[in-house]
């Protein structure tokens, strides 16, 4: 039914603290912080003004781009302030976001939706969901419509929805496909007619039981249309099985080639959460303002439906979570997520888990032994101890010989790795350089070309200044002998009176200022100018 | 301070890695006290003594922490290879020069734990036997042998009285005590014609059941010791198996005539295959680290292996066959290299 790849890991999932009881809803926070870009692609500029009254879904940021997504409002309020606030970043960046004092009416603005979807172009549909704002909720949050709007020459045969959920502790993506999942499978059929595409494969890991089968019931009582055949596979609970390539290879057994798009192979992958808010966009006309967010780590954890932008401090209060010194605050899973420094900092679309953790006791950092056990669980078949050899003495043309820019950064290396060592750091550290040096390089090589440009134009002015000077001296010259060559005439005429031609040689002088040209300008410099 | 992903790390520590390659060695070091007596427990006390003086004086002097790197295991794991890999009696001097060398030389002058590229135990092994040759052919009787021969056996305290004050017991020399091992039994007769595989077999001296006599247990106790090691994932099975196989195989191609050649078995169970094969060639720091490179650089040992038994100048050769494939090891890693997911499917156009 499936193949494996190589590498992974067993790790414990803690998926129970959390996935026993229904989700919860947390109510409107106080303030909502929405940031600008939560999505991969342009950032979005805003289109409302500090002062202003908004309504829930009300668009209020977007981009001209392609690759980008509409911001909206997640509930009504007034714009207080459009400013740069921390979000979760790896370096606790702060990025520029809008902020909204909410007033608690929930006010919509007009919306509507159809389900009769099909009656609709297929760009009008990719309009819409590029309107609501939607993004691949898995983690990755890049633009749906974009994924929907294959190249012409490519024919997508096969849509996959990733329900693996392969991090431990989190179970948003389960808890959606145990309660919502009528509603998956309509979004699904949406982005499958979108995409014309006849195939779906639904991978959900094996640990969701329940999930699988509530979908597995579900699709035998939606009406989906007739030629769509959907097939709901478990594959084997190892980390990372919801990788894309790595579900890919899973389901279909196709191996995505470096540097390609599964698009190319004919293949889409979407997050079932993705499908979800897509049916919501497209039926019922709700953009993007709220998600399923897994709260745990502690003794009971919770699935709580949050508008986006809703400050982790306030989702916390309302599960009565606590940090302390001794807890690690992580956003996202324990092998992937983000560990963030401030509550302060808002729930964005890619925000599927907050994690509490208790901090673990420091681990000294030993030397690399070269055991092996990294390039063992790595599943994308790497040589991680090597990588850390060339990341740390920054050989970073060796590193790149060695696949560096093929790591998913899944962790399962530093996980294993019985010295401690941060490997994943180590290769975003290596990633960043490298791409530093090339934006560096890059100016460089448009510093050298206008540099290269100006010496050009020196030249071409000194050229064009000698040319000019000769010009100069050559008519000088001319116009001397041309009236040396008169005077003598003249004074020939004189000497010869009986001769009438004086007049016809004065005639027959040559224009002088004829003989020159201008000079040219080389293509290079007009393109450059 | 914030840490980066991921924030869930595996228990096992380098220490656990070590101490379980120590427990691994205790059914050979049992095997080991049954047949040549219990001076190998005071020779691996005083080498795990040297070896932690030796350490600390290395790590004040490059300025590093003493706890973490001496707690690590690694000196003290090194210092049992070396002590098991040479003559039971060996005099206490010979442990320290040898044990120090390993550590100091080997190791640290090399950047320590993790950055040498030889195999400071085979290291401090090589030094011993090209500067005290002699002392290193000096194994005691084993125990099962004894009644055999017109050989003596020494009890604890006149050991000891050898080993730290060069002293034997009236009326006895050196070569009352030790006898020739297998490998060194057969190579010499075999070399000089005097004798065939059939005619040594007979006498009793020099096969056991399997491999060489005595020894052939202590290779399988390190052969148990060292499945365990596999079973437990702290060494793969490529290198163990590209050693064996390789020694065999060549045992086989080059052992057709077999009145003058020892065979295949014969070579696997004598010597210091096993304890070469699980332990010392595992080795990670000095060892391939890619799969396939592990396995052709376990296959090169096995085939230095024979090629110094069977005709080169020492009766066994995984010391410098190790050795000499430490050299080799940049290289293995380079051209063995794993496809990487997604760079195995042929390329289009």
């Amino acid at each position: 039914m499936h193949t494996m790849w190589s590498g992974g890991l067993k790790l414990k999932g803690y998926k129970t603290i959390s996935n026993q009881q229904k989700s919860i809803t947390a109510p409107i926070p106080n303030t909502l912080i929405i940031p600008l870009q939560q999505h991969i692609g342009q950032l979005t500029h805003p289109v409302v003004q500090v002062g202003d009254k908004v309504k829930k879904g009300q668009c209020i940021a977007q981009s001209k781009h392609f690759i980008s997504a509409a911001v909206h409002a997640s509930s009504s309020g007034t714009v207080t302030a459009i400013e740069n606030h921390p979000v979760a970043h790896p370096s606790q960046l702060a990025t520029p976001c809008i902020i909204i004092k909410t007033d608690g009416k929930e006010e919509w603005i007009t919306h509507h939706g159809t389900s009769n979807y099909q009656q609709l172009s297929r760009a009008e549909l990719r309009d819409r969901i590029g309107k609501a704002g939607i993004v691949g909720l898995g983690g990755a949050v890049f633009p749906t419509q974009v994924k929907l709007t294959p190249p012409s020459d490519t024919r997508i045969t096969t849509l996959i929805l990733n329900g693996a959920e392969c991090e431990p502790y989190i179970t948003c993506d389960d808890r959606l496909m145990r309660e919502q999942a009528s509603e998956i499978l309509q979004g699904m059929a949406i982005i499958a007619y979108i995409l014309k595409v006849p195939h779906v494969i639904i991978g959900i890991e094996d640990n969701k039981p329940q999930a699988y089968q509530t979908l597995q019931h579900a699709l035998s009582q939606t009406a989906l249309f007739p030629q769509l055949n959907v097939e709901i596979i478990q594959v084997p609970t190892i980390y990372p099985a919801g990788g894309e390539k790595q579900l890919i290879y899973t389901l279909t057994g196709k191996k995505i080639p470096s540097y390609e798009l599964p698009a190319q192979q004919g293949i889409v992958c979407h997050n079932v959460a993705t499908c979800f808010s897509v049916y919501e966009a497209i039926v019922k006309g709700i953009p993007l303002i709220s998600r399923l967010v897994t709260v745990t780590g502690q003794k009971q954890g919770f699935n709580v439906r949050t508008l986006i932008g809703t400050p982790i401090q306030d989702l916390l209060d309302y599960v009565a979570y606590h940090p302390t010194i001794k807890h690690t605050l992580i956003m996202g899973g324990p092998m992937m997520g983000t560990a963030l420094s401030n509550t302060r900092i808002p729930i964005v679309k890619a925000s599927n888990c907050i994690l509490l953790q208790d901090t673990p006791p420091f681990e000294q950092t030993m030397p690399c032994i070269r055991c092996a056990q990294c390039s063992h669980v790595c599943p994308v078949n790497l040589l991680p101890q090597q990588l850390y050899w060339y990341a740390r003495s920054k050989e970073f043309d060796k590193i790149q010989d060695i696949h560096l820019f093929d790591c998913i950064e899944c962790g399962c290396c530093s996980y294993v790795c019985p010295s401690h060592i941060p490997l994943v750091h180590y290769y975003r550290y290596a990633k960043t350089e490298i791409w530093n040096k090339e934006k560096q390089k890059q100016k460089a090589d448009l510093a050298r070309t206008r540099h290269e440009f100006h010496l050009f134009r020196l030249e071409r002015e000194k050229k064009e200044k000698a040319e000019r000077h000769k010009k100069k001296k050559t008519t000088l010259n001319k116009t001397k002998t041309d009236a040396i060559q008169a005077a003598l005439q003249r004074t020939k005429a004189k000497k010869q009176p009986t001769n009438n031609s004086d007049k016809n040689t004065m005639q027959n002088d040559p224009n002088p200022t004829d003989s020159h040209s201008q000079v040219s300008t080389p293509d290079k410099d007009k393109s450059l100018l | 301070m914030i840490r980066s992903s991921p924030y869930i790390l595996q228990k096992t520590t380098l220490q656990q890695i070590m101490l379980k390659v120590i427990y691994a060695l205790i059914p050979g070091i049992l095997v080991y006290i049954y047949f040549f007596g219990w001076a190998i427990i005071s020779n691996l006390l005083l080498a795990i003594g040297v070896a932690l003086i030796t350490e600390s004086i290395a790590l004040l002097l490059r300025k590093r922490p003493l706890k973490p790197y001496l707690s690590d295991g690694s000196a003290i794991l090194t210092s049992i290879l070396l002590t098991l890999a040479i003559p039971s009696i060996a005099p206490w001097w010979m442990i320290v020069i040898g044990v120090s060398f390993s550590i100091l030389i080997a190791k640290h002058v090399y950047g320590g734990l993790g950055y040498n590229p030889f195999n400071p135990a085979m290291v401090g092994y090589i030094i011993l036997l090209v500067s005290f040759p002699l002392e290193m052919t000096h194994w005691v009787t084993p125990i099962n042998m004894i009644e055999h021969t017109d050989k003596l056996l020494l009890n604890i305290t006149q050991t000891l009285q050898y080993q730290f004050f060069n002293l034997l017991p009236t009326h006895t020399n050196i070569d009352a005590i030790t006898m020739a091992t297998p490998l060194d039994e057969l190579k010499t007769a075999l070399n000089s014609s005097a004798k065939t595989v059939s005619e040594i077999k007979d006498e009793g001296m020099v096969y056991g059941y399997i491999g060489g006599i005595a020894w052939e247990w202590l290779n399988i106790a390190y052969l148990i010791g060292g499945l365990w090691l596999i079973q437990q994932r702290i060494i793969s099975w490529h290198i163990p198996i590209g050693f064996l196989s390789a020694l065999f195989l060549m045992a086989l191609f080059f052992g057709t005539d077999i009145d003058q050649s020892a065979s295949p078995l014969f070579h696997l169970f004598s010597g210091a295959t096993m304890l070469g094969a699980f332990f010392i060639a595992t080795d990670p720091i000095t060892a391939a680290t890619t799969p396939k490179g592990r396995i052709i650089f376990g296959a090169g040992i096995g085939i230095l292996v024979y090629i110094i038994r069977t005709w080169g100048g020492y009766p066994d050769g995984v010391a410098f066959a190790v050795l000499l494939m430490n050299m080799l090891v940049p290289l293995l890693d380079y051209y063995t290299q794993p496809k990487v997911f997604g760079h195995d499917s042929s390329p289009k156009e």
